[in-house]
This record gives C-alpha cells, sequence and structure tokens, in this order.
C-alpha cells in the first residue's frame, strides 16, 4: 500500500460518493420544474403540495451533492498534481467554464427558488428552479467534455511535456463526451425516476390521493423514456469504446484473444453467438480484440508494462450496470402497462418500486467503474500513466489522514441525509389551502 | 495574457472573501446574537439565499487557477494538503448545516456545524496565503489570526446592516467589541506587509467600527468590503513575482491558445453572472425579522 494506491481509493470513494447524489439533483431538479410548470398551467392545489414536497427533498439532496463537489475540484491538485499540471490547459478549461457558466446559475438560482416564494412575481420563480434545474444538467455536459478527454485526448498537442490545447471547439464535440452526456444524462433521470417511483410506492400503500397516481405516473414516463436513452446511447458508447478504447471493451468481455465473429457473455457460461462482434460495429463477423493481443501490441508502442485494467471488476461492474439499470427501466414500463387509463397502480408494484430503488444508484455506480477501472492503467489514455499522476510530495501518512476523515465525514453524512430524508417523506406533504402563503412556506422551506 | 489571467483570479479570490467572509462571520456569530431560535433562523437567513451563490466564486477561482495556470493550482494545493483538507471539512458540514437546518428536528448540531465550519476556512486561507507570502509558521499563524477576526467584524456589520430589532443591537455591540481584537491585529498584519494597498486597507479598517460607531452600518460594511479588496490586493500583488516559492507566473501558466479562448468565455459570461448575483442581493434588499416580526 502505498500514497497511489490510497489516492485513488481516495478518488474513487470521494467520487462515487459524490454520485450518488448528482444525479438525483439533475433529474429531480428538472422533476420539480416540471411540476411547478403543471401547477401554474392548471392552477391545480395537488401540483403545488407536489412541488413543495418533492422540492423539500430535493434541497435536502442539492446540499450533498454541492459540498461533495467542492472536494472533487480540490481534489486534482491535492492528490494528482502531476496530472494537474500535464492536463491542465485542457482540462482546467471545461472545469472552469463549468463554474463560470453553470454553477454560478445554478447556486444563485436555487436561492432565489428556496427563498422567493413569496418575494418574487410567480412567473419569475417558476424560472428560477428551470434556471437552477437546466444548469445542473449544462454542468454535467462541461464535466464531462472533461471526463471524455482523459479516455479519448483530442485538440491538443504535447508540448515540453505538457498537454497543451490547440482546438476548444474539438475538445467540446468530442464524439466520447457526445455518447457519454446522453448516457449519464440521461441515467440520472432513471436514477430520479426509481426515487420518485419509490416515494409515491411508499405512499400509494397508504393513500388514494390522486396526487400519488399523477406523480407517480409522470415518473413512470421520465423513467422509461430515459431508460430508452440510456440504451440507445449505451450502445453507441459501446460503438465508441471498440474504436476508441479496445482494452476496456476487451476486459468488459473478459475477450483475450482477437476474436472474428465474438460472441456477447451474459454470464460467464451463457454465450450469445456473434452479438459482441454485432454490438461494437454493426458487423457479425468483426474481429474484435482481446486483451492479450491488444497487451502485446500496446507493449510494442509504449515499452513494457501491463496494460490491462482489473478484469474482474471491469467484467462484472459492466453486467451490473446494464441489469441495474434494465430492471429499473422494465419496472416503469411494466408500471406504465398496469396503470394505463386510470387504473390503479397494484400494491405488489408499489412494494416493488420501494425495494428497486437501489438499483439505479448501484447501476449509476457500476457504470463509473467500469468507466474510470476500464480505462487503467492511464488517467489521459496513451498519454499519462495513473502511477506518473499522483502527487510527488504528499506523503502516505497526508493521504491516509484525508481518506479516512473524508469518509467517516462522508459516512455521518450519509446516516444524516438518509434520516432527514426518511423522515420528510413519511411527513408527506403539508396542506396548502387553509394557511396564509406567507406563514406556511416560511418554515418549511428555510435553511 | 498572464497578467490579464493573474488579475482575473485574484479578483475572483477577492471577490470570495469579500463574499463569503460576511458569510463566514454569520454563521460563527449566529449563536451569539441570538437568544433563541426564531433569532437565529433570522441571523442565518441574512446569509440563507446567498451563501450557495458566494461559495462558487471560490469554485470559480479555483477552477479558473487549474486551467489557467496548472502548476500554481497543482503545486498550491499538494503543498498545503492538510489545511485544504481542513477547508473543504469546513466546507462540508458549514454546507449541510446550512441547508438542513431547518429540517433537522434538534437544530444544535447544525449549528455547531456552522461554527466550527465556517471557523475552519476563515481561519485556514489566511494561513495559507500568509506562509505562501512569507514562509513561516508566525506569518501564518498571524495571517489566520487576521483572516478570521476581519471576517468575524465583516460578519457583525453584515448581520447589524441586514437584521432589525434586538438581533441588529447585538450585532452593532459584537462589531464594537471585535474591532477591539481585529484591529490590533490588522494593524501588526497589514504594517509587516507595509505596501500602500495594505495600508489602505488598515485605513479602511479603522473606519468601520467608527462607521459602526455613528449607525452608519451601510458604510460601515463598504469600508470592511474595501479592506478586504485592499488586503487582497496587497497579497496578489506580492504574488505576483512567485506565486509558489521557485515558481514564476509564465512557468506556471497555460499556452496563449486556452488563455485566449478562456478570456473570451469570461468576457461574455462575467457580466450576466454579476448582474444576476447582484439582482438576487436586491430581490433579499430588505432587513431580515424574526418571524414574529420583530
Amino acid at each position: 500500500m502505498d500514497a497511489l494506491d490510497l489516492a485513488r481509493w481516495q478518488f474513487g470513494v470521494t467520487t462515487v460518493y459524490h454520485f450518488l447524489f448528482v444525479p438525483l439533483t439533475i433529474g429531480l431538479g428538472i422533476f420539480v420544474a416540471g411540476l411547478q410548470t403543471a401547477w401554474h398551467r392548471t392552477g391545480k392545489e395537488h401540483y403545488l403540495r407536489l412541488t413543495k414536497f418533492f422540492g423539500k427533498l430535493f434541497v435536502i439532496n442539492f446540499a450533498m451533492g454541492v459540498v461533495t463537489g467542492i472536494v472533487q475540484e480540490f481534489q486534482f491538485g491535492m492528490n494528482w498534481s502531476e496530472y494537474s499540471t500535464f492536463v491542465g490547459d485542457v482540462f482546467g478549461a471545461p472545469l472552469a467554464m463549468e463554474a463560470l457558466l453553470a454553477f454560478f446559475l445554478e447556486s444563485t438560482f436555487i436561492g432565489l427558488w428556496i427563498f422567493g416564494w413569496d418575494r418574487l412575481p410567480k412567473r419569475l420563480h417558476l424560472a428560477s428552479i428551470w434556471a437552477a434545474a437546466l444548469a445542473s444538467n449544462l454542468s454535467a455536459y462541461f464535466i464531462l467534455a472533461a471526463n471524455a478527454w482523459m479516455k479519448h485526448p483530442v485538440g491538443y498537442e504535447v508540448i515540453d511535456g505538457k498537454a497543451r490545447m490547440n482546438d476548444l471547439w474539438a475538445v467540446l464535440t468530442n464524439s466520447t463526451a457526445l455518447a457519454q452526456v446522453p448516457h449519464v444524462v440521461s441515467a440520472a433521470f432513471v436514477v430520479a425516476g426509481g426515487f420518485v417511483l419509490a416515494v409515491c410506492g411508499y405512499w400509494m400503500l397508504r393513500s388514494k390521493a390522486e396526487m400519488w397516481r399523477s406523480a407517480a405516473r409522470a415518473a413512470l414516463v421520465m423513467t422509461a423514456i430515459a431508460g430508452a436513452v440510456v440504451a440507445g446511447t449505451g450502445d453507441w458508447s459501446a460503438k465508441l469504446m471498440y474504436e476508441q478504447q479496445p482494452m476496456k471493451l476487451a476486459a468488459a468481455e473478459a475477450l483475450e484473444h482477437d476474436t472474428a465473429g465474438a460472441g456477447f457473455t451474459v454470464v460467464p457460461g451463457i454465450e450469445i453467438p456473434k452479438l459482441l462482434s454485432f454490438l461494437s460495429t454493426y458487423d457479425t463477423e468483426a474481429v474484435v480484440p482481446g486483451t492479450e493481443d491488444l497487451q502485446r501490441r500496446f507493449e510494442q508502442e509504449f515499452g513494457p508494462g501491463d496494460y490491462r485494467p482489473d478484469q474482474t471488476v471491469v467484467f462484472w461492474s459492466f453486467r451490473l450496470m446494464i441489469g441495474f439499470g434494465m430492471a429499473t427501466a422494465g419496472l416503469s414500463v411494466l408500471g406504465l402497462w398496469l396503470t394505463r387509463r386510470r387504473r390503479r397502480m397494484p400494491d405488489w408494484l408499489s412494494r416493488a418500486f420501494l425495494l428497486a430503488l437501489p438499483l439505479p444508484l448501484l447501476a449509476v455506480t457500476a457504470g463509473w467503474l467500469l468507466s474510470e477501472i476500464g480505462r487503467q492503467p492511464w488517467t489521459v489514455a496513451g498519454e499519462l500513466l495513473t502511477a506518473a499522476s499522483v502527487s510527488p510530495g504528499v506523503s502516505l501518512t497526508e493521504v491516509a489522514i484525508s481518506l479516512t476523515v473524508f469518509t467517516l465525514v462522508y459516512g455521518a453524512l450519509t446516516v444524516v441525509e438518509i434520516i432527514l430524508l426518511a423522515r420528510h417523506v413519511r411527513k408527506g406533504p403539508e396542506e396548502t389551502e387553509h394557511a396564509p402563503a406567507a406563514e406556511q412556506l416560511q418554515p418549511s422551506l428555510m435553511y | 495574457m498572464i497578467d490579464f489571467w493573474f488579475v482575473i483570479i485574484a479578483f475572483l479570490w477577492t471577490g470570495y472573501f469579500v463574499l463569503e467572509g460576511f458569510d463566514f462571520g454569520v454563521g460563527l456569530l449566529a449563536p451569539f446574537v441570538s437568544r433563541n431560535d426564531a433569532e437565529q433562523r433570522q441571523s442565518l437567513q441574512t446569509i440563507g439565499p446567498v451563501w450557495d451563490g458566494n461559495e462558487v466564486w471560490l469554485i470559480t477561482a479555483v477552477g479558473a487557477m487549474f486551467a489557467a495556470f496548472p502548476a500554481w493550482y497543482a503545486g498550491m494545493f499538494s503543498g498545503f494538503y492538510l489545511p485544504v483538507m481542513l477547508v473543504l471539512v469546513g466546507l462540508i458540514v458549514r454546507g449541510v448545516g446550512l441547508e438542513w437546518r431547518g429540517k433537522v428536528e434538534n437544530p444544535a448540531w447544525c449549528d455547531l456545524g456552522i461554527v466550527v465550519g465556517s471557523a475552519l476556512p476563515a481561519f485556514v486561507w489566511g494561513t495559507i496565503f500568509a506562509d505562501l507570502l512569507y514562509g513561516s509558521a508566525a506569518a501564518a499563524m498571524l495571517g489566520g489570526a487576521f483572516s478570521l477576526s476581519v471576517c468575524l467584524l465583516h460578519g457583525a456589520v453584515f448581520l447589524a446592516l441586514k437584521t432589525d430589532g434586538r438581533v441588529r443591537a447585538r450585532a452593532r455591540t459584537a462589531a464594537l467589541a471585535l474591532s477591539a481584537v481585529t484591529l490590533p491585529i490588522g494593524v501588526i498584519a497589514l504594517s509587516g506587509m507595509g505596501t500602500i494597498p495594505a495600508l489602505a486597507a488598515m485605513a479602511a479598517l479603522a473606519a468601520a467600527p467608527a462607521l459602526v460607531w455613528r449607525h452608519r452600518e451601510g458604510w460601515a460594511f463598504l469600508a470592511m468590503a474595501g479592506t478586504i479588496v485592499l488586503a487582497s490586493t496587497a497579497v496578489f500583488t506580492q504574488l505576483r513575482t512567485a506565486p509558489l516559492p521557485g515558481l514564476t507566473l509564465a512557468e506556471a501558466a497555460s499556452g496563449p491558445y486556452t488563455l485566449t479562448m478562456l478570456s473570451w468565455i469570461g468576457l461574455i459570461a462575467l457580466p450576466f453572472v454579476l448582474g444576476y448575483q447582484g439582482w438576487t442581493y436586491w430581490v433579499f434588499r430588505k432587513r431580515v425579522l424574526t418571524a414574529a416580526g420583530q
């Protein structure tokens, strides 16, 4: 165990943790904005109650996304100073743009929305939640453009041992990013949809109120559509992976040797012939490279070293991602069918949605493990090794301290967050019709 | 172009210190100027709608450093590893404390998180920048004491400006009492720097309590903001020749292409950011009262 290992653990722990809250922020923000728009358009009381109810859950979760995100931005400099110095010229640009173009918008308008219920004109207040929610989605684009560059670097040249950007447009329209952004953002909508469905499921077991059915229907539509987009863009990503990151693809399939007409292993022992070649290229006879043959070619290109990622993790995270993701999307399609034409949600399905709450979160976590462990041993594919990226001046003790501190703080906050969310879900939406607007809004939505 | 980006980054850090400076001060002082939960909420509500936006000044300053001066960014945060970790822990517990306070059964834990989470960054940022300038533990401690005490006074003045009733009166008293600590520390720290902006900062700092005394809270707030702007200017003027020991700006900088691109984006976006953030302060310009209207 050295500083490099701990730095990698720290990045893994803080990033996976950060991304439990972010997808909920991305998807739930738009969902709440949609509810408030529905209230604005129809004037129906229950949309207002739902807006405030899910808005409160959104705010509880939003805080966690923000504070864990700050750690991410500093972490590159703290643990990965060699990486930061090498890539800053290119990688820093989308990060700076994210802060300037998205974070200011998001944080300012979320403040206006939370505190502006009785202070802003209704339209402006509605615009605030849309601005904040759209800014969250915009920030996803910038950070994913930066992330995609690590896997498929474009628009740069290496001068004096540093990457120098020479085409910002190429960085921002990197094919890897264009496929990854809709994949990750739609996955975020599946997470948010799964969350809303679990909450609605809990309430539909206890109440026949129409508002739960309407919220659940909206979430079902959102989850089903988003699930289809996740699948479609996942297919697109697989084709890009074949071209750009063949080693990751080979490891994800545990394919050792270059194979023509390669089959797809569903789980070890069950193989669908020729499907992998088809998924990679639309050609059932195409040659898919294998890890061992790639290793040999990489050694010729980059010199001695092990260029294979951890096969077990990559193989299984790929399958868990697809399995958990499809299970969530499948449940939502089933739900759409069973609740068609004003049919009531069956109780067993409400229970299933409650139990399925962790599935999309596990799917996105598995997706990131596939994406980032599959990228190893590189931080920047073909340019910089992870082992050469770590801060040389930071000691094992220092990384151990910060890893321990962040893990403990994050662990404690998880407990509080879950308790808070559960309590507010159980409490349910507050009545809005009897209390005068200003009074009942203040305590509920106040910091 | 390199100098231009150094100025931009200095501007972003300065904006951060001015804006989050009073956030930190309010977070620290809220339990001391409030006698009950309603007053505590009143105090915290002065920063409620704006603190998150204020914090983005830090995110942007750091993002801009990463993009424009990668080696400076990398060297500074790996060099001050544990202090930066303390800042991050502070920002985490303070952020969730502020957001969750109204939603928990026992807000005492949140209040503790807000106090600790405001104190840590307010102190540690001062130590980091003083250490960068002078490289000694004594200077770092003095820098930390300076930034912490200035944040406290800045927060007290802001509370006096933004509240009414009993909290306002107590914040005013607190501002006057704190001046007795902040002024001497400020005189030692700023006269030690000895440059023109540092001495001007000292004058602005001296003016603030006098203005509080004469019930000119708006002017006192401007004097405190001026103190921070001038002190930050003094720090960054001195950092220009060597942002890190043994590193020049030119060595740390990104290429001209990146800096040009970022300049265009910044020049187009920044006026909008300043516009809508300023507008937020306008929306919430009224003094904050307790729920009972005091």
